[in-house]
């Protein structure tokens, strides 16, 4: 499959999707308008109404445009030092996320390492691991920030925290996984081999679960932006995307809120490449053919 | 001091009996079973124990980290309010948006199943779009549909369509080419081989999806309350008692949110078991 076939359809959609975002900006924007018009005792024309929906300071839907805009005038005209700068807000959950990240991430691999080397872990801690899934942690986001608060621990750890446990378990599970991937046979060969416990576990367990460890750091990277957003929300932060978005929500800023969201995307999509980047680096340098 | 001690012998009792428990090979099943669920629960109450050991022992104070057996005469106590908030954020919110997200996603890729181009389209939209933050849309959803349930189940909807889509179109594909060419060998029409052969091949993924969504749906519905509610509902208890200082409230809130999120996802677990019971993942053996 050539790259234009691949790219038309994404870009088809895309273009469809915005159609409909214009069409539903000028749909829910355009009762404001009249009701300005009926207020000021004017009837008003479908073709006046049209270019002003695009334009309203508070819209109910913001026009992509007006999104743009905004998000150019807050990363690039603001100094990135400023309060109102949309970058500053950004390294601020960047940093709480890559903080919970590492930590999710070292916590996960022990944990992996430990359940496959110990039986009694195994049996006694996995289902415990997934039941902990099941509870909604971004529920408990503002009690772990308030009681972190309490004994003097605030700022960015109490947010990393919350990034830390949403992101261990993707990757605790998928490195069960990959180091019980190595198959029997290959297990044999190296007792064959004499290899002690850590040989085995360094020359072909560790090895063997890349492939695995990297899909779960892609899903877990994006699940700890996730967890740093919410983990600002609870409290009323004053920095941060999350802190953004309850401003914005609290204030009726609608297009504050839409070029939040964007910019969170836009840096869940790049954790998601840099990740992938590094997947397919590290396969490289193991002697994998793409 | 004196009640750590006892909490960490236990736990070493626990930890011991436990590794003892494992490397018995019993004769029956039934022991085996016993076994298997005996374990986790031990572990489970073994840190219970740890948890009321240290808090009493070192007088960490209830403001802080309340006792399990604090919390648990506080949810005892205070069960008319917990089911009210039970009712409103899992009964309306959660699971109308979770039968709704999930169902939109199951039609919209039936729907485009026969069209190529907007499934290559939709597909990576879709992945982008399971990656990206979607809890960020709470706020807008409450500023248009206002503080009661559908603005958390328009939350919901959304954060549960995409996983859905995604996974029922990969799983559609999952049939393999010669079953696909044995049903056109018995001459069968779209309709019929979607039922008979690439529905059923699909199951393994669509609950897949399921089972991811049954705690994003959870998730987004108390999320969605952090920005505006009216005065009842899980999220709602949480941020209002964290602010009164009411910790063993918001842990019994928890203690409840993590049942019905542990009961959804069992119960979506067991429709599983029953509808793949063809998978290897379930007949047993080695998955």
């Amino acid at each position: 499959m050539t790259a234009r076939e691949k790219i038309l359809p994404v870009l088809t959609i895309l273009a469809a999707l915005l159609a409909l975002w214009y069409a539903a900006a000028v749909f829910l924007n355009a009762p404001f308008e009249r009701d300005t018009a009926a207020r000021a005792g004017t009837t008003i024309t479908f073709s006046e109404i049209l270019p002003r929906t695009m334009a309203q300071a508070r819209p109910v839907l913001p026009a992509p445009h007006q999104v743009l805009a905004e998000l150019w005038d807050t990363t690039i005209n603001k100094p990135v030092t400023s309060k109102r700068s949309l970058v500053y807000h950004a390294w601020i959950t960047l940093s709480a996320t890559l903080v919970g990240f590492g930590l999710g991430t070292l916590l996960g691999i022990t944990l992996a390492v430990g359940t496959v080397h110990n039986r009694a872990m195994d049996r006694s801690l996995m289902p415990w691991i997934i039941a902990s899934q099941t509870i909604p942690i971004l529920a408990i986001a503002p009690m772990i920030i308030v009681v972190l608060n309490a004994i003097g621990i605030s700022g960015l750890l109490p947010k990393a925290l919350i990034s830390t446990y949403l992101s261990f378990f993707p990757i605790a599970v998928g490195m069960v996984k990959g180091l019980r991937s190595p198959e029997q046979i290959q297990l044999d060969l190296m007792r064959t081999y004499n290899a002690s416990s850590s040989q085995l576990f360094w020359k072909l367990r560790w090895p063997a679960s890349m492939p695995y460890l990297f899909t779960s750091l892609k899903v877990a990277v994006a699940i700890a932006l996730v967890g740093a957003i919410v983990g600002e929300l609870p409290t009323g932060a004053v920095a941060g995307l999350g802190a953004r978005l309850l401003a914005g929500s609290y204030y009726g800023q609608t297009v504050q809120i839409w070029s939040a969201l964007f910019m969170a995307a836009g840096l869940a999509a790049v954790l998601v490449l840099i990740v992938g980047a590094a997947h397919s680096a590290v396969l490289r340098r193991m002697g994998a053919r793409p | 001091m004196n009640a750590i001690l006892p909490a960490i012998l236990f736990w070493l009792f626990a930890w011991a009996l436990n590794a003892w428990l494992v490397r018995r090979t019993p004769a029956s099943k039934t022991w085996d079973r016993v076994i298997r669920l005996v374990v986790p629960v031990l572990f489970g109450v073994s840190l219970l124990v740890l948890w009321e050991g240290f808090v009493r022992g070192f007088a960490v104070p209830a403001v802080l980290l309340p006792p399990p057996s604090m919390i648990w005469t506080r949810l005892i106590s205070s069960l008319p309010t917990l089911w009210a908030d039970f009712r409103q954020t899992f009964l309306k919110s959660v699971l109308t948006g979770y039968i709704a997200g999930c169902g939109l996603g199951f039609l919209v890729a039936i729907a485009i199943d026969r069209s190529p181009f907007l499934q290559k389209g939709l597909l990576p939209l879709g992945n982008f779009v399971s990656a990206l933050p979607v809890v960020g849309i709470a706020p807008i959803m409450v500023m248009w549909l206002g503080f009661d349930w559908p603005s958390k189940v328009a939350v919901v909807v959304i954060m549960t369509f995409f996983p859905m889509l995604v996974n029922t179109v990969t799983g559609l594909a999952s049939a393999s080419s010669m079953e696909k060419d044995l049903m056109q060998t018995y001459a069968a029409s779209w309709f019929q081989t979607l039922v008979k052969l690439r529905l059923p091949a699909a199951w393994p993924f669509i609950f897949n999806a399921l089972k991811i969504n049954s705690t994003l749906a959870l998730i987004g519905a108390i999320v969605a309350e952090f920005f505006g509610t009216p005065i009842v509902g899980m999220g709602f208890r949480i941020s209002t008692e964290v602010g009164r200082m009411n910790v063993d409230m918001v842990w019994a809130e928890i203690a409840v949110a993590a049942l019905a999120g542990s009961v959804f996802y069992g119960v979506v677990a067991l429709v599983e078991r029953v509808v793949t019971f063809w998978h290897p993942s379930v007949r047993g053996g080695r998955a």
